[in-house]
């Protein structure tokens, strides 16, 4: 009972933080109402007892990601500007879009059955993960685990590379 | 699994939370806010991953990695996208995808 009481403030949470994130006519409120959206989803994560990847989604979504965007909408847009509102036409067709495909997965899901596992679940402490996370037997990820890394190292020196203001081409641009 | 939680319920918010992104990008114009959709189509399909693994295959960990590595993906794009993002603001002065409508430089 509990559970279902939690379940369901998460769920609507979600919902509408969702609807809100992407309606909301000012940027840095959609930020906010992203954060309150990931963060209900660390809920959820907390409510399947998977408290590591909870963790990191609070620390790398709502701590990381979500101050980033912040960051960028304050340095590319005025505090009080408002977004454009699409054509009347786009937004219906959009909502048009939307509703047929979710309407299309809902039946999906609703005609398929999955037999939950009768079996006892497996442990997910710290511990567990950080093993599994460097083996290299059977159920190890240590070659995800690498080229995460060095995909999150490129991405770093990428990141740097195109913000990066180029002043020796500009340099010689005003030369000419 | 948890006590009185369907599979199901879990996968309708999953799903609604998706095509609610998916609107989102459809409709938005701003460079921002269309990357906060994506996060939100991301985050989504990470419910998917964890659900499944808790409820149909509690034995093994595979989709609670899943979910892992596609935050630190989710966290690479956010990194290169807003770089991009900040790039094209500093070209063109507007981050309004109607304005970007040519491959300078």
């Amino acid at each position: 009972m509990n559970n279902q009481v939690m379940f369901v403030f998460l769920a609507l949470m979600i919902l509408v933080f969702s609807v809100l994130t992407v309606t909301s006519r000012k940027i840095l409120r959609a930020a906010v109402y992203l954060l309150f959206v990931l963060v209900s989803t660390a809920g959820i994560y907390f409510q399947l007892e998977y408290t590591f990847l909870a963790a990191v989604q609070l620390t790398v979504y709502a701590g990381g990601i979500v101050v980033l965007i912040i960051f960028s909408i304050l340095l590319t847009s005025h505090i009080s500007e408002k977004a454009a509102v699409s054509e009347w036409k786009q937004s219906v067709l959009s909502t048009l879009a939307s509703g047929a495909g979710a309407l299309l997965t809902l039946l999906t899901i609703y005609k398929f059955t999955f037999v939950p596992s009768p079996e006892p679940a497996s442990t997910s402490t710290v511990t567990d993960v950080g093993t599994a996370l460097i083996s290299t037997e059977h159920n190890g990820f240590a070659l995800p685990f690498e080229v995460v890394s060095i995909l999150l190292l490129a991405a770093m020196i990428g990141a740097i590379i195109v913000a990066r203001r180029e002043k020796d081409k500009n340099m010689n641009s005003e030369n000419k | 699994m948890i006590q009185g939680i369907p599979l199901y319920y879990f996968l309708v918010v999953s799903t609604l939370m998706f095509f609610i992104g998916i609107f989102g990008f459809l409709t938005r114009k701003n460079l921002i806010t269309m990357l906060m959709s994506i996060e939100l189509i991301l985050n989504s399909v990470n419910i998917n991953f964890v659900v499944f693994n808790k409820y149909l295959y509690p034995q093994n960990l595979q989709g609670h990695f899943f979910s892992i590595i596609v935050i630190a993906v989710a966290a690479a794009e956010a990194a290169v996208g807003i770089a991009i993002i900040i790039n094209i603001y500093r070209n063109f002065r507007s981050i309004d995808v109607e304005n970007v409508d040519q491959m300078k430089n």
